[in-house]
């Protein structure tokens, strides 16, 4: 059984944004509006984090791509409390939209601000109607979301493979997010393979988890810039 | 000679049934102005229904606001009754027989609002029923599921078994509703063998309900305690809001039993030593209370960690400082300097220290839910929330719909428990006294020890 994990190279990501358009587009992400987004309700399954560092006249200022980290113990799942949002054998972190009563408690319990409420029915713009992807499931209001790593795009890949009567392999399945980065800062395969491009970069002394400390076990492993290694673990 | 006395204050007891019997017209203007209230959140509330959580002032990461602050408050206040009228039953407390049933009442009446507020915090209340159909036992809300149905079936039977006597006696008097008190009376007719097996299973409740509240608001607490968010991860949140419940609970109480005092005019039952000796009792969780919440923020300070002190400024200089110190004051400051003496430990002073430690208590609440969300553990999103209208008017409309069924309960029965002030004139003075020999050395002994 593989287990997915994505690899995120600080160094070469130039906060572009083309990751999220990615995922907006691929998983029928509602429009949001101006009034709406200033209250803090969009939705963005990855989310490019600027963060600002240092005061003028020496200001820094860094970007983190933050996707849902599929942990390999989240503790989201664990206070659900009708099974609404689970980890499959491969290591996915789960939403079940039909199922979900809407309490938000596992995005209160997310330590990474991770997960989405619908707090009203989704809608889209008329002429971008056509355009939603059929493989992904729109969401009614009063339901939580999150990235999937593309998981519909691994029920495709599978049926691929069966039809070809084939291993499924690493390119088979990539997220919108990883095909899209147009720096190549994004890396998507098999963890528990030790020969994938993924595993061999996290070797890294240059990556990290995100908090961590938490014991969470984030499946998203990020290498940082050079001289600031560490600086997000605060 | 005896049983005349006892004729003639059974005849004075029977002013007891006044509320139930008459009715003025200040009462329907009383109802009119809950129930327009009332009606204003149940509008409120449809139009959340209707529109979605976006009518709120709910954000990311501010997932939780009113709502939960609502849950985890009319939570705590139903830890006014039946825990202390337990209490004050099981340690023969005499001047509990005229405020336990003001005190069960709250108990099992607020608990509909505490659920309801989560229920009302559902995107999907229409799949409410998944809870018991897909329940999830390692989520402390489905514990809290649990411990709160059984503590509404406890309470409500331990509200109800101390009602049948009286129940009979209303149903003896044949005024209204005869049928319903016929059916809820079960045939009592007041025999010795009746009696003992009331009290009984009275004390069997008394017994069984004491852990049961503790649980429910511990439970409540892990709600918040079992995740890893700054200051909400605390091993202290369990038996702090606990104490903050039964805080709250005695203050709720005293409230009640003041407007009830002043409403039907029972001076005479609910007498200043009631208030001085719940004053006492609530001047005790005052001081829990202050020890609890230093010991809580010391800690944080102390070990700085930065995730746990981005909450903390927060309260104490951030955004939320004016809730945090209204907190102080009103949980602890006014009710301190009030109750500490018995001067001001008077009807109208544990009234003042009542309502200042409700607002402080709601306070407290609100201090614990949104600041840790405001402030999440990666430290890139932070949030602010403001409440709407609709927050608003249902938070209202719960607090006027449960002063409605109160006064509505007190309609239908006696606020206060008539065969039990009754028990306490005929067979509570001599049972105290026998006790009181048990505890006293006995004449033989006296007699050895001075004998050489």
């Amino acid at each position: 059984m593989p287990k997915w994990g994505m690899v995120i190279d600080l160094d070469k990501c130039t906060g572009c944004q083309a990751c999220v358009v990615a995922c907006k587009t691929e998983n029928n992400i509602p429009f949001s509006t101006p009034e709406q987004a200033e209250m803090g309700r969009t939705i963005s399954w990855i989310e490019i984090i600027p963060i600002m560092e240092g005061e003028y006249p020496r200001p820094k200022l860094r970007y983190l791509p933050r996707p849902c980290l599929q942990c390999d113990h989240p503790p989201c799942i664990k206070v659900c409390p009708v099974y609404a949002t689970y980890r499959n054998p491969e290591g996915l972190v789960g939403q079940v939209y039909s199922r979900c009563i809407g309490c938000r408690y596992c995005t209160a319990a997310c330590p990474y601000t991770a997960k989405y409420f619908n707090w009203s029915a989704p809608t889209w713009a008329k002429e971008f109607e056509p355009c939603l992807n059929p493989d992904v499931s729109k969401r009614p209001k009063g339901v939580v979301e999150k990235c999937t790593f593309c998981h519909h795009r691994l029920q495709k890949a599978k049926e691929k493979v069966k039809a070809e009567g084939r291993e499924l392999k690493d390119e088979d399945y990539v997220p919108a997010c990883v095909q899209t980065c147009p720096a190549g800062a994004m890396y998507f395969g098999d963890l528990d393979n030790p020969n994938s491009k993924v595993t061999q970069q996290t070797k890294s002394p240059r990556a990290f988890r995100l908090l961590e400390e938490l014991g969470t076990e984030p499946k998203v492993i990020y290498l940082t810039e050079g001289e600031w290694h560490g600086a997000y673990r605060k | 000679m005896a049983h005349t006395e006892s004729n003639q204050s059974l005849n004075a007891d029977y002013r007891l049934f006044d509320p139930v019997e008459r009715t003025g017209t200040a009462f329907y203007l009383v109802v009119a102005t809950l129930l327009a209230v009332a009606g204003w959140g149940f509008y409120a509330w449809t139009r959340q229904l209707e529109e979605g959580l976006c009518v709120t002032g709910l954000n990311r990461p501010v997932y939780w606001g009113f709502y939960i602050t609502n849950f985890v408050f009319f939570i705590g206040i139903s830890h006014a009754g039946t825990l202390i009228s337990a209490i004050l039953r099981l340690c023969h407390a005499e001047w509990r027989r005229s405020i336990t049933r003001a005190a069960e009442v709250i108990t099992v009446l607020v608990l509909f609002f505490g659920v309801g507020n989560i229920i009302m915090d559902l995107g999907r209340t229409d799949r409410l029923l998944n809870v018991v159909l897909h329940g999830q036992f390692r989520s402390p809300l489905l514990w809290d599921v649990t411990s709160v149905s059984i503590y509404l079936t406890a309470s409500s039977i331990y509200l109800y078994l101390p009602l049948i006597p009286d129940i009979a006696m209303l149903r003896d008097r044949g005024m209204k509703f005869k049928w319903l008190y016929r059916m809820l009376a079960l045939g009592w007719s007041g025999t010795e063998s009746q009696h003992r097996i009331l009290n009984r299973a009275i004390s069997i409740m008394a017994i069984a309900v004491i852990p049961i509240a503790i649980s429910v608001h511990t439970v409540v607490s892990w709600v918040f305690a079992m995740t890893v968010q700054p200051m909400w991860h605390s091993t202290i949140f369990g038996p702090y809001f606990v104490a903050g419940a039964i805080f709250s609970g005695i203050a709720a109480l005293i409230i009640a039993m003041a407007l009830i005092r002043k409403a039907y005019h029972l001076e005479a039952y609910l007498k200043p030593i009631h208030f001085n000796h719940l004053g006492t009792l609530l001047f005790v969780m005052t001081l829990l209370w202050f020890y609890f919440t230093f010991a809580e923020h010391l800690t944080s300070y102390y070990g700085a960690e930065p995730a746990h002190m981005a909450v903390f400024w927060m309260k104490v200089s951030g955004k939320f400082a004016w809730a945090f110190w209204t907190m102080v004051v009103t949980c602890f400051v006014i009710p301190f300097v009030i109750l500490c003496n018995r001067w001001t430990r008077t009807v109208s002073g544990t009234v003042i220290a009542s309502v200042s430690i409700t607002i402080g208590m709601w306070l407290e609440r609100f201090t614990i839910v949104v600041p840790t969300l405001a402030n999440p553990r990666l430290p890139y999103e932070k949030g602010i929330y403001h409440p709407t209208w609709v927050e608003v008017s249902i938070t209202a409309g719960c607090v006027a719909a449960f002063i409605l069924l109160y006064i509505l309960f007190t309609k239908l029965f006696p606020i206060v428990s008539i065969w039990e002030v009754q028990e306490g004139r005929e067979r509570a003075l001599a049972d105290a006294e026998e006790r009181i020999r048990v505890y006293l050395p006995s004449e033989d002994v006296r007699l050895q020890e001075t004998t050489p």
